[in-house]
């Protein structure tokens, strides 16, 4: 029989990060997700699995220590929030260039600045249109409730494996904070050096009798030898939106109007799409759960069967403009945001919407 | 007598460590990175850590280290190397782990890294070129730069009420309980190479019996960036590197 917790969603990431067999983490306490590292800390992980976690002295050599371990082939990752992650930037941008595997978990707060400790979704430029510096992009899953940030621990590091590209898993306060009911994922050894090995050849194992040396870097001088990494990035991120668009579609195929919504907003979406279903009101909620790669064709196809979208998001409206550009100006794409750490009510989105477009 | 009756292997007196590998050096003739690299080089092979090495590469003039040392490496963001390294230490445990660091690299944008990766005592080699200028971005004013040296970025001068003093870091480093290993070495005759040698082989030994972080200083030149010939450069080096950053061990627990 299943095991169900109750317990919080940044409890939920840590002990899903040992279960799946991670190496390492590496983290710098900030609010709303110091409790991952602190339930990591409390589980002491090095004593059963072996995986290391260390509190470094900023989420500056958090990530660089990330991207020290990733460069060995291991299964390693940090958490912070918005600020934190802010921070983040360089290493993430030096690890998406080195084309290495990682996971980083944004427990989002509010911004601009030192902001707020209460939840947002004001990160989403920053996640999904770059951040760091250069062309390249981050496998982005959201999560909408305590049992996906358990599950999309390991899901997240096998996307990236599989495209040597870092992922993140973009949450925010809410998610993070709140207490619900999970079934946390079977035990899952870490893999041993050999198998780190045969996994990932290109690792800083040690360099092996007849074998040439492994070199992680993301530097080219010469214009065409960086021209030939981007191309090569771009063939990959091409391929990764092909294939690993993920979302999750709620009425949406009677649907006269439909909800588009993330993380924790979804969730409000559906209880205000459930208020206008109740007033005969055909709403539907399409819910991305891969932020990067967007579900654009999913909602360029709904596009042609409904009379608009109200896009919801915890900012000033920064999702809208994907919906928009999918939608392409078929039907008209409305949007309310609530910022600052405030959260919509269900009765405050039905109101929204009728105002809209009623 | 022809040469090849004397190229003989009982003949041989030195020959290259083949841990160097045959890549043409970027360095500028008269420049200490050839030196200590080929160092580094000769010990890692005589004490046949090959197999076992990772090293970190910072950036700076010393960024394409991994192209003349034939071991697994990592290039690090510019001052993150021992973050990196910590890392790597920490999930490879018996694996000899160092970094090459320049003095911008490990004593301005890295500080923090690089304070405490040696404070928690990683079980490391951190090897560390003082030459008191940005040599790879065209001789800008570095940490270290002393003080009335002229630097593109200090022209008149190092002037300590705008600029602020030379970073003694290995001294800083030294208070620290987690190295086990400060010295400042320098490569310019033969008798200082000998010993920044041995200061390698012990910083190396000081790592595989986790003793703590170990700091070896190299005192070096940048004769183009100092617009000097490498004896003058040598000269300078002596008369006033060597009184702001003397020469010997900080600490050796």
């Amino acid at each position: 029989m299943e095991e169900i917790k109750l317990m919080k969603g940044n409890e939920a990431i840590a002990h899903a990060a040992i279960r799946c067999g991670t190496d390492g983490y590496f983290g710098y306490p900030i609010t709303p997700q110091s409790e991952i590292m602190e339930t990591l800390m409390d589980l002491a992980p090095w004593n059963t699995t072996g995986m290391v976690v260390l509190q470094a002295e900023s989420e500056v050599a958090a990530i660089n220590m990330v991207y020290g371990g990733a460069g060995c082939g291991k299964k390693v990752m940090t958490s912070s929030s918005s600020p934190g992650i802010s921070l983040k930037q360089e290493g993430i941008s030096y690890i998406a260039g080195a084309e290495l595997p990682c996971l980083i978990v944004n427990v989002q707060r509010g911004g601009p600045g030192l902001g707020t400790i209460q939840p947002s979704q004001a990160d989403y430029f920053q996640t999904v249109k770059g951040g760091g510096h250069g062309d390249y992009r981050l496998i982005t899953l959201s999560p909408a409730t305590v049992q996906e940030m358990a599950d999309f621990v390991d899901l997240a590091f096998e996307l990236a494996f599989k495209y040597n590209n870092p992922a993140m898993i973009l949450a925010d306060g809410i998610v993070g904070q709140m207490m619900e009911k999970v079934v946390l994922p079977p035990f899952k050894p870490r893999r041993t050096d050999e198998e780190v090995r045969r996994q990932c050849p290109w690792g800083t194992m040690g360099k092996l009798p007849n074998e040439k040396r492994h070199i992680i870097t993301s530097l080219a001088l010469e214009a065409d030898v960086m021209e030939a990494t981007n191309h090569r990035l771009q063939t990959k991120y091409a391929k990764i939106e092909e294939n690993e668009v993920r979302f999750e579609a709620t009425n949406c195929e009677d649907a006269d109007y439909i909800f588009v919504a993330f993380g924790s907003t979804a969730r409000l979406c559906a209880s205000a799409m459930e208020l206008a279903r109740e007033q005969g009101i055909k709403v539907g909620v399409l819910r991305p759960i891969t932020l990067w790669p967007f579900p654009t064709k999913e909602i360029a196809r709904l596009a042609k069967q409904v009379k608009g979208f109200l896009t919801v998001e915890l900012s000033a409206g920064q999702m809208v403009e994907d919906v928009r550009l999918a939608v392409n100006g078929v039907v008209p794409v409305e949007f309310h945001g609530r910022m600052g750490g405030n959260v919509p009510s269900a009765e405050e989105i039905f109101e929204k919407f009728k105002e809209k477009f009623l | 007598m022809n040469t090849s009756d004397i190229i003989r292997p009982e003949n041989k007196v030195y020959g290259k460590t083949k841990l160097l590998t045959e890549n043409r050096m970027h360095y500028c003739p008269g420049c200490s990175h050839g030196v200590v690299h080929k160092l580094i080089a000769e010990v890692i092979e005589e004490m046949g850590l090959q197999e076992k090495t990772v090293a970190i590469a910072p950036v700076g003039c010393a960024v394409f280290a991994y192209n003349y040392i034939d071991v697994d490496w990592q290039e690090a963001a510019h001052g993150r190397a021992p973050a990196l390294a910590s890392a790597v230490k920490r999930l490879l445990p018996e694996r000899n782990v160092f970094t090459y660091q320049g003095d911008g690299d490990l004593a301005a944008i890295g500080t923090a890294e690089t304070i405490h990766a040696c404070n928690r005592g990683e079980n490391i080699a951190i090897f560390f070129i003082n030459n008191a200028i940005y040599g790879m971005t065209g001789g800008q004013m570095a940490p270290t730069t002393l003080e009335g040296m002229k630097t593109a970025t200090c022209p008149a001068g190092r002037n300590v009420e705008l600029n602020g003093y030379p970073l003694k870091i290995s001294d800083m480093l030294a208070l620290l309980d987690g190295t086990c290993y400060v010295t400042r070495q320098s490569v310019e005759k033969l008798a200082a190479v000998v010993k920044t040698k041995k200061a390698i082989r012990k910083a190396f030994e000081n790592s595989a019996a986790k003793k703590g972080t170990s700091v070896v200083e190299i005192v070096s030149t940048c004769n183009t960036g100092w617009g000097l010939s490498p004896h003058k450069s040598n000269l300078w080096m002596k008369e006033n590197m060597f009184a702001k950053y003397p020469l010997g061990d900080l600490k050796n627990v």
